[in-house]
C-alpha cells in the first residue's frame, strides 16, 4: 500500500544498506545536488563508516552478523567441555557455582538493568527459592514434589513473592524501594533463623537448616550429587547450564517484547512513558517479580546440589557480590552481566589462594600501567623507578635491622621469591603498621588524581611500592576480607574508566 | 454555536501545586476537528493546563470531560486510551531507543493492532524519519527530534492531540515547517490544542484561541478576531 518497507531484517545495526531506491537516488545525484526528502547522511552512511581494512576488518564484519543465539549455543557448548579439561572436582564445582552466579546476575539485571529499580532484598528471593525447594522436596514434611514440576513451581513462588513485596511500595522510587527491600531481606533472615520456633512449632529448623534435601530427579532418573569416587557430580553442571540457556533465551525474548521496550522507555523518562499510556507501576512490579522469579529458580538449583539449606547461605556479602557482577559487567546488557559473573566468580576463587592471588595482583597492576601509559618512556621510568626504590629500601632496611626483612611471604613460588628480595616484609609487624600503611596508600591513590604530568609519574612510584607493601603484609594475611577489598577496588576502577560497565550501554543524553 | 458534545471540556477548573493556586476558574472547550491554540507568557499556566487535561495533576475543583464523560478522577493511561495524545514540552524522547522504537512506544496501548498504516502515515508526513528509523533518537538534531515527538504522538491514532510549545528551540524555518505539519495533521481530522508563546504564527493557522495570564483565561475567541485584538497585540505580538 505504500513504499515503506516494514521488514526490519536489515534494520538493526546496518543502516549501511538502505533501500535500493535510496541508494540509487543518492548515487545518481549525491555529489552535486542533495536529493530532496532524502537524507544524505543516512543514504551515504556506508561510505562514511570508518572501516578497518584487511583480513581483520572482514572478519570483524562477518562476526558482527552472527546472530546472538549462535553465540549462546557456542558459549554453553564450550562451558560443557570444562570437565574434559580438568579432572578436579574443585574446578568443576567452581564452574557450577559460576553458573549459579550467572543466573543470579541475569535475574538482578532484569530488576536493576531493565527495571531501573534498586532492589536490596534480591538475595532473599534466592533464599525463598532454596527454602521452597527444600521444604517441598525433603523429609522435613515428607513432601517430595517431582523435580520437573517443582522447578517451575519455585519460580512461580518467587515471582509471587516479588510481586507481593513490591506491591506495598507502590510508587517504587529509588530510596523507598531500597529501604523496603532491605527491610524485607532482614525479615527473611530473621524468619529463617527463628523458623524453629514459630509459636512453638518448628517450621524451618532455624539456624540448623534443612538437611537431606532431595537431589534432582527427572522421570525417575535421579542425579546423585557425588560420583562413586566422592567427586562433585558434573551432571549438575550440565543441568545448571541447561537452565541458564533457557533463562537467557526467555529473558532475551522478554526484553525484545513490548514489555521490554516499555521498561527501557520507563527508565529513560517515566513521565513521557506515562503520557504514552504505559502503566508505570505495573511495569515496575513486573520487573521486580521477574527478577525475583529467576532468583528463586536459581535457589532451587543451589539447594538441590548442596542437599541442604541454611539461613547463613543468604547473607549480605552475597548481595554485594551479585551487584558487583551486574555493575561491573554493565547493567542492562545480558552478555555483560554474564561476563561480570564469570570474572567476579573466578576472581573470588583465585583470591582464596595466596600464591595465585599474588600473581594476579602484580599482573593486573602491570597490565593497568601498560594500558594507561602504553609502551613509552614514562612506563619505563615508572617500572624502573619502582623496582629501584624497592631494592634500595629493602637494602637499607636490611642493614638497619635483619628482622625488618626476614619475614616470610605467604606461600612460596617464583614470584614470592622475587618479591622477598624487594618488598620489606618484617617478621613481626608493629600493631599500628597495617592501619597506617593502608590509610596512607588510599591517601596516595587519591593524591594521584589531583596532580598531573611528571608529578603524577613521580608520585606513582612510591604509591606502587606502598601498594606492594600493603598487599604482602596486610592483605595476604587476611584473604577473606581481601577478596572484598579487591572487589571494591575493581568497582572504583571501573567507575572511573567505564561508568557504564564492561558492556553496558552508554547513556545517550538528550540536549 | 455547535450543539454536539465537545471532545474536551474543562469546567471551573482550579489547580494547585501545594498551597499555590495556579489555574483559576478555567473553562475551555474543544470540538471535533478543531485547531485551538492556548497562548500565554512564561509561567502563565499553559503546561499546567495540559497536565490537568491529562491527569498528571488533579484539579482541586472542576471537571474534565472527554466526549461528555467525566474523567476528572480517571488515571492518565485511561484518558490516553480514550483518544488523547501529547507532544510534551522539550519532546522528551526515549534517547537510547531508535526512532522506530520511539514511534512504537507511542502506540503502546494498541498492542494487537497492525501498525503498518500508522507507520506509513507518520513516514509520509516525515520522510526523513523513515531514513533515520534505526538511529538512536537521542542523537537526532532538534528539528528531527520534534518530528519524532509528533510522530510518536500520532501513532496512537488520537482524536485530540495536545502540543506543548512545538516551536521551542527550533530555527525559524523549522518553526514554519512544523506549523505547516500541524495544519496538515489537523486537516486530516485530528483536533488539536496547541500551546504556544509564538502568538502570531499559531493564530494564523488556528480556528480559535484562548489567552492565559497568570492562571486565568483573560481572552478567548476566533483566531481572526484575536489577531486583531489590541490588547493581545500589545502583549504578545509586539506591534
Ligand atoms: N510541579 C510544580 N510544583 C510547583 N509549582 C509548579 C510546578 N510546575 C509548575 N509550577 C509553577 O506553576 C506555574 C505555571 O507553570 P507552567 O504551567 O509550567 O507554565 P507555562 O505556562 O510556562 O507552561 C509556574 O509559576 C511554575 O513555577
Ligand atoms: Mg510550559
Amino acid at each position: 500500500m505504500s513504499g515503506f518497507d516494514h521488514d526490519d531484517r536489515h534494520q538493526q545495526g546496518s543502516p549501511s544498506e538502505p533501500q535500493p531506491g535510496a541508494r540509487k537516488a543518492s548515487e545518481a545525484e549525491a555529489p552535486t545536488s542533495p536529493a530532496v526528502g532524502r537524507d544524505e547522511w543516512v543514504a551515504r552512511h556506508g561510505e562514511r563508516r570508518a572501516r578497518r581494512g584487511g583480513v581483520l576488518g572482514t572478519l570483524e564484519e562477518r562476526l558482527a552478523v552472527v546472530p546472538w543465539w549462535v553465540w549462546l549455543t557456542l558459549f554453553v557448548a564450550a562451558a560443557c567441555t570444562v570437565p574434559l579439561f580438568s579432572e578436579s572436582g574443585y574446578v568443576r564445582r567452581v564452574a557450577f557455582d559460576t553458573v549459579v552466579f550467572m543466573l543470579l546476575a541475569l535475574g538482578l539485571n532484569v530488576v536493576v538493568g531493565w527495571g531501573g529499580l534498586l532492589d536490596l532484598g534480591y538475595v532473599a528471593f534466592f533464599g525463598i527459592g532454596a527454602y521452597a525447594y527444600a521444604l517441598l522436596a525433603s523429609d522435613k514434611y515428607d513432601i517430595h514434589v517431582p523435580t520437573i514440576a517443582l522447578i517451575p513451581l519455585v519460580a512461580l513462588i518467587g515471582g509471587i513473592a516479588g510481586w507481593l513485596v513490591g506491591l506495598p511500595s507502590r510508587r517504587l522510587t529509588g530510596d523507598y524501594l531500597a529501604i523496603v527491600t532491605l527491610f524485607f531481606f532482614q525479615v527473611f533472615l530473621t524468619a529463617t533463623n527463628n523458623g524453629d520456633d514459630v509459636f512453638g512449632r518448628n517450621l524451618t529448623n532455624g539456624p540448623n537448616g534443612i538437611l537431606d534435601v532431595d537431589v534432582f530427579s527427572f522421570f525417575g532418573w535421579s542425579l546423585p550429587r557425588v560420583t562413586s569416587t566422592g567427586q562433585f557430580s558434573v551432571r549438575y553442571l550440565y543441568v545448571a547450564l541447561a537452565i541458564f540457556g533457557l533463562v537467557y533465551v526467555a529473558l532475551r525474548l522478554l526484553n525484545d517484547s513490548r514489555t521490554g521496550r516499555a521498561w527501557r522507555s520507563l527508565r529513560e523518562d517515566a513521565l513521557a512513558a506515562e503520557v504514552m499510556g504505559m502503566p508505570v507501576n505495573t511495569l515496575k512490579l513486573m520487573a521486580f517479580a521477574f527478577g525475583a522469579s529467576v532468583a528463586a529458580l536459581t535457589g532451587s538449583v543451589a539447594a538441590a546440589l548442596n542437599g541442604s539449606v541454611f539461613p547463613q547461605n543468604f547473607e549480605f556479602p552475597l548481595l554485594i557480590t551479585v551487584y558487583t557482577m551486574v555493575i561491573l559487567g554493565g547493567a542492562g546488557s545480558q552478555v555483560g552481566v554474564v561476563l561480570g559473573a564469570i570474572i567476579v566468580s573466578v576472581l573470588l576463587e583465585v583470591l582464596r589462594e595466596p600464591g595465585d592471588a599474588r600473581g594476579l595482583f602484580y599482573l593486573v597492576i602491570l597490565l593497568a600501567l601498560v594500558g594507561v601509559f602504553r609502551p613509552s618512556l614514562r612506563l619505563a621510568i615508572v617500572l624502573g623507578g619502582t623496582a629501584v626504590l624497592g631494592f634500595v629500601a629493602h637494602l637499607v632496611a636490611g642493614r638497619v635491622d635483619d628482622a625488618w626483612t626476614a619475614g616470610v611471604a605467604e606461600d612460596s613460588g617464583r614470584i614470592a621469591g622475587w618479591v622477598s628480595d624487594w618488598v620489606i616484609v618484617p617478621t613481626q609487624l608493629a600493631g599500628w603498621v597495617p592501619a597506617v600503611s593502608y590509610v596512607t596508600l588510599i591517601a596516595l591513590a587519591l593524591g594521584l588524581t589531583l596532580v598531573e604530568g611528571w608529578r603524577r609519574v613521580a608520585l606513582l612510584i612510591p604509591t606502587l611500592y606502598l601498594a606492594a607493601f600493603v598487599w604482602e603484609n596486610v592483605l595476604l594475611d587476611a584473604p577473606e576480607s581481601t577478596r572484598y577489598v579487591v572487589l571494591g577496588g575493581l568497582l572504583v576502577a571501573m567507575m572511573i574508566a567505564r561508568p557504564q560497565g564492561l558492556l553496558g550501554e552508554k547513556r545517550v543524553e538528550i540536549v | 454555536m455547535d450543539e454536539t458534545t465537545p471532545l474536551l471540556q474543562l469546567e471551573g477548573i482550579n489547580t494547585y501545586y501545594g498551597q499555590i493556586h495556579i489555574l483559576q476558574d478555567s473553562n475551555m472547550v474543544i470540538r471535533e476537528g478543531e485547531l485551538v491554540c492556548l497562548l500565554g507568557g512564561n509561567a502563565s499556566g499553559k503546561s499546567t493546563t495540559l497536565k490537568t487535561i491529562l491527569g498528571i495533576v488533579r484539579p482541586r475543583t472542576g471537571t474534565v470531560s472527554l466526549n461528555g464523560e467525566d474523567v476528572t478522577r480517571v488515571p492518565t493511561a485511561h484518558r490516553i486510551k480514550r483518544g488523547m495524545a501529547i507532544v510534551p514540552e522539550n519532546r522528551r524522547l526515549f534517547g537510547p531507543m531508535t526512532v522506530r522504537e520511539n514511534l512504537e512506544m507511542g502506540a503502546y496501548l494498541r498492542p494487537k493492532a497492525d501498525l503498518r498504516e500508522e507507520f506509513d502515515r507518520v513516514y509520509e508526513l516525515f520522510p526523513l524519519l523513515y531514513e533515520r528509523r534505526s538511529q538512536l533518537a537521542g542523537t537526532l538534531s532538534g528539528g528531527e527530534q520534534q518530528m519524532v515527538a509528533m510522530g510518536r504522538a500520532l501513532m496512537s491514532k488520537p482524536k485530540l492531540l495536545l502540543m506543548d510549545e512545538p516551536s521551542m528551540g527550533l530555527a525559524p524555518v523549522l518553526v514554519e515547517r512544523s506549523f505547516e505539519i500541524i495544519k496538515q495533521v489537523n486537516d486530516a481530522g485530528v483536533a488539536m490544542l496547541v500551546v504556544e508563546q509564538n502568538a502570531n504564527v499559531s493564530l494564523s493557522i488556528a480556528d480559535r484561541g484562548y489567552v492565559l495570564s497568570t492562571g486565568r483565561i483573560v481572552l478567548e475567541g476566533r483566531a481572526e478576531d484575536l489577531l486583531e485584538n489590541e490588547d493581545l497585540r500589545k502583549a504578545y505580538l509586539g506591534r
